[in-house]
């Protein structure tokens, strides 16, 4: 078997250095009753081309999102990796290594992640990074129990504006926290005070900008009246290329930003891994969750970097921990890293602009459609419009035409039948005006 | 001391930042021209520049490549990290997962235009229920610590279900640090239990904690000693009768794959790192994969989203209402973890049921191999057998003033990144070793005669050697107290963390 070095002879060979006689000697801890003699019912080892067989077949039995025109956001965009970032990344020391405990033989990762650190804290327009969380779901909930502990308070209040996913997997993490979490309903037209929900009990206040439904919000009122209550603003992005564009959430007073990468660097893949962002002010980087990197230098007085403020984490501190995470997204944070490196100033602000003026096509083109309302005013590369028919069964139609229209928000919220004719549609630089007409003409046709 | 006046060296570079270097002019992509349109922006066009430099393609090409330089990985070397399997890394799963039929698949696509993606996550949770013997899985979690808290948080759900209280959790005081981490997580108070000289669980002091507030027991097996908990049924058997639920912390169930099944050990909820058992890769810490098993009294709890099947294909169940099931939550956004669901089951297919549990035999063949001929040299912790690891404590080091860190240190000089130290804790300065069934009889050799030869070394006085190791790597031991003194994690033109506001 090609993953396994050892021949019967070496075998045969160490089992007498270590002076028994069969492989099965050494596992004679485990309980007789449980040892299993005959392989379970699977198949057997396959060569490498017949699992490429296997695999290709079932990859083949996807509808691929660049097969046709494309319009699904709502999270996960679709941009162009350049072919620098995959290359870089598949190099062995990067793929291959460990979470770099030993700061001697990582310096590699360890630089890395302090410029991927950086460039987070610079797009979001906060001080301070780490070094990458799971997803953007999973570090909103960080964020939100972290506002709590720095606020000493329990009391967390979702806007509507905010990724589903983010408000069920936030409600789900806390839930036995002792910590309230109220989640407003969701709100495609804007329509919540949060302002008049802030009070003296209030730890945070999650809102995602640009929101779920597309809406870029000027986010200043709120963190002053966050601040004046003595709570903390958390904003989320889902979008980090609309960063390049747009006011970044610590100019507007966030007091913590957590973001899903995936946009920057990776590909869809149905949806993971994907690549948390996390962001906040300095003073309150010692309750921050998550691996850090730090500046240092070695014995020679050389500049290097380390894991630090490990006090904060589990290995260490085990139930006393910040949180129990003990992995970040090193890869996926790797492709972002790069990506933004290929980019830099001028490439981000130019994407950014890009995708903007896509979505802003794409709306000037529906707007005109019988049975097609927009309904954000403002947004990035993403919006919302009410169809006159139930969005999944336009969907549905479209997809059986080979066009990807969007994301019905019904598959999140089917209990608000108020929001069955919404639908979510993005453009980004690799949407073509072609793209939008064969859409256009499709909706034109179904909504008549 | 650098040996020269830019301290490069050999085929390891100096490498400055990225912000040290490039020109805003500079740019590594070619966009075209926006289309002109007014904007939508409502007024919110940022404002100030973002800081970030600018870099031509080769520049950033070299400076990776550079970086890439001053990593050991297993590709480079034997690392035979103990608790992290650092074993081979099959290019056969880069390239599975790259495919566009799965990479380039959106997870909001109608379920008709995804039934291949649905059919994979179907199809690992199938190589995963038939290996450990458990009726379900839970397939979303994102790396080990998040499927004990996965796990944790159906047991929680269960309980609250049958309408009991209980507020506490047992974790034995050799688990890793993730156990009671996740526990607190999941609102329970953490009562650690002692190992008994042989290096497993005290039974008796289990049985004396145990009690109508215990919720669960959460046990790694072979635990973080090496060893297999040979009382496992009694444990099981105990934990059972007091009413509480059985966590199984799978990080080590690469030493048993294919030779023992999860069910069978009266296992309750068990998460599996994907990235040890079935090679995905570690990445430098990540993207992981901790899918969580679970018995038939949990499966009702496990969070959304899931995959069914039925006569009309393959579907999503992401909500609860009129699905018949009682999900703790969500807990992760979109389906878990898919790339690496690609990685895992190319190499689950490339091994097979035979080649699994070969690895399993190879792992503790290797493990014990390394055992048996340091014994004379290092001091094993505990009697007997092994599994996939090895595991040796200080006291070989003693009076030498050779610390197990500058024991673990010489050791890169040696060509090989340490094992692991100072873990488990139930050692005085343990060092752990796991070679996994990836290496060969010569590598191990090799390995052998150099852990030898420093030993000896240490023994014999030769304490500066070790104090200043490592010599020739890119950089030398690093000062971590003043990284945490006062922390600089990021870059900025003026030094420290930049504006405070």
């Amino acid at each position: 078997m090609r993953y396994l070095p050892l021949t019967d002879a070496d075998r045969k060979a160490m089992l007498a250095a270590i002076g028994v006689a069969s492989v099965d000697d050494l596992f004679i801890d485990v309980p007789q009753a449980v040892r299993r003699d005959a392989p379970v019912e699977l198949p057997p080892h396959a060569s490498e081309y017949e699992v490429e067989r296997r695999l290709t077949e079932l990859a083949g039995r996807n509808l691929v999102a660049g097969s046709g025109p494309f319009f699904l956001g709502a999270g996960a965009y679709r941009h162009h990796v350049p072919a620098t970032v995959d290359a870089l990344i598949q190099r062995g020391e990067f793929l291959t290594s460990y979470t770099p405990y030993q700061p001697e033989v990582s310096q590699g990762t360890l630089q890395y992640l302090f410029e991927f650190q950086t460039q987070v804290a610079l797009i979001t327009g906060m001080e301070v990074a780490n070094a990458s969380m799971y997803d953007g779901a999973t570090a909103t909930a960080e964020a939100a129990a972290m506002a709590c502990r720095i606020t000493r308070r329990k009391s967390i209040l979702l806007s509507g504006s905010l990724h589903p996913h983010y408000r069920s997997v936030t409600a789900t993490a806390l839930q036995f926290s002792g910590l309230t979490v109220e989640a407003l309903d969701p709100d495609p037209l804007d329509l919540e005070d949060l302002i008049g929900r802030v009070g003296p009990e209030t730890a945070c206040v999650v809102v995602q900008n640009p929101g779920f439904f597309g809406r870029i919000v000027d986010l200043s009122a709120l963190a002053a009246v966050c601040h004046d209550e003595g709570a903390l603003l958390v904003v989320a992005v889902a979008e980090p290329v609309s960063l390049g564009l747009i006011e970044p959430p610590g100019a507007m007073g966030a007091d913590i930003v957590v973001a899903e990468g995936q946009s920057i660097g990776n590909a869809l893949n149905f949806g993971g891994p994907g690549l948390g962002l996390f962001a906040t002010r300095e003073r309150f980087v010692r309750q921050m969750s998550g691996r850090v990197v730090g500046q240092t230098v070695d014995a020679d007085g050389r500049r290097g970097w380390v894991l630090t403020l490990s006090t904060r984490e589990q290995h260490i501190r085990r139930e006393k921990a910040t949180s129990n995470i003990c992995t970040n997204s090193g890869l996926c944070a790797l492709a972002f890293t790069i990506h933004l490196a290929l980019l830099g100033e001028a490439g981000l602000r130019k994407l950014a602009e890009i995708n903007h003026a896509k979505a802003v096509r794409l709306a000037e083109k529906l707007q005109p459609v019988k049975g097609v309302r927009l309904l954000s005013q403002t947004f990035f590369n993403e919006f919302a419009v009410a169809l006159s028919k139930p969005a999944a069964d336009v969907v549905e139609t479209l997809a059986s035409r080979r066009i990807l229209a969007g994301v019905p928000a019904s598959r999140f919220y089917p209990s608000y039948p108020e929001l069955d004719e919404v639908l979510l549609l993005a453009a980004t630089e690799m949407t073509s005006e072609a793209d939008m007409d064969s859409l256009v003409a499709a909706l034109k046709e179904v909504l008549s | 001391m650098t040996k020269t006046i830019s301290g490069s060296r050999g085929l390891t570079i100096e490498e400055p930042l990225l912000f040290e270097q490039g020109s805003p002019e500079q740019c590594g992509v070619d966009l075209e021209e926006p289309p002109a349109v007014v904007d939508r922006l409502g007024g919110l066009r940022r404002k100030a520049p973002i800081g970030l430099p600018g870099l031509a393609e080769p520049t950033v090409v070299r400076h990776y490549t550079r970086l890439s330089q001053k990593n050991f990985g297993i590709d480079s070397v034997f690392y035979p990290l103990g608790s992290c399997t650092m074993k081979h890394n099959p290019r056969l799963n880069e390239k599975m997962a790259r495919l566009a039929g799965f990479a380039d698949v959106h997870p909001f696509q109608p379920e008709s235009t995804v039934q291949g993606a649905l059919a994979l996550i179907d199809l690992m949770a199938h190589w995963l229920k038939t290996l450990t013997g458990m009726p379900a899985v839970a397939m979303t979690p994102a790396a080990g610590a998040h499927g004990e808290f996965c796990g944790l948080m159906t047991i929680r759900a269960a309980l609250e279900d049958r309408g009991e209280t209980r507020t506490r959790v047992l974790v034995p005081e050799s688990a890793h640090g993730t156990n009671p981490a996740s526990a607190a997580a999941c609102g329970f108070t953490v009562d650690p239990i002692p190992a008994n000289r042989r290096g497993r669980v005290d039974l008796a002091a289990l049985k004396s904690k145990l009690g109508p507030d215990v919720a669960a027991f959460m046990l790694t097996n072979p635990n973080t000693c090496g060893l297999f908990e040979d009382e496992i049924l009694e444990i099981s058997e105990a934990v059972h009768a007091a009413g509480a639920f059985f966590y199984g912390d799978g990080a080590n169930y690469n030493a048993i794959v294919g030779r023992v099944r999860v069910a069978d050990l009266g296992i309750d909820a068990m998460h599996i790192n994907l990235h040890k058992t079935f090679s995905t890769p570690h990445g430098g810490g990540g993207p992981g994969a901790g899918p969580t098993v679970l018995s038939a009294a949990l499966a009702p709890f496990a969070p959304l989203p899931g995959v069914i099947h039925d006569d009309t294909g393959f579907h999503l169940v992401e909500h609860a209402v009129g699905s018949g099931r009682k999900p703790c939550g969500r807990i992760k956004g979109y389906h878990g973890q898919f790339g690496v669901f690609i990685r895992a089951l190319s190499y689950m297919m490339s091994m097979g049921a035979d080649g699994l549990r070969q690895s399993a035999s190879d792992a503790v063949l290797n493990a014990n191999y390394l055992l048996a001929r340091l014994s004379s040299d290092l001091t094993p912790s505990f009697e007997g057998p092994c599994m996939h690891e090895a595991l040796f404590d200080d006291r070989f080091l003693k009076d030498s003033g050779v610390s197990t860190l500058d024991f673990a240190k010489a050791l890169i000089d040696e060509g090989f990144h340490p094992m692991t130290m100072y873990f488990p804790l139930v050692v005085h300065g343990a060092l752990l070793m796991e070679p996994t069934e990836s290496e060969s009889k010569e590598t191990l050799d090799g390995f052998i005669a150099s852990v030898q030869g420093l030993a000896r070394r240490a023994k014999a006085g030769d304490g500066e050697l070790f104090h200043n190791a490592p010599e020739f790597t890119p950089r030398r031991r690093l000062d971590e107290t003043a990284a945490a003194r006062s922390p600089v994690l990021r870059w900025s033109p003026a030094g420290g963390n930049g504006d405070k506001k």
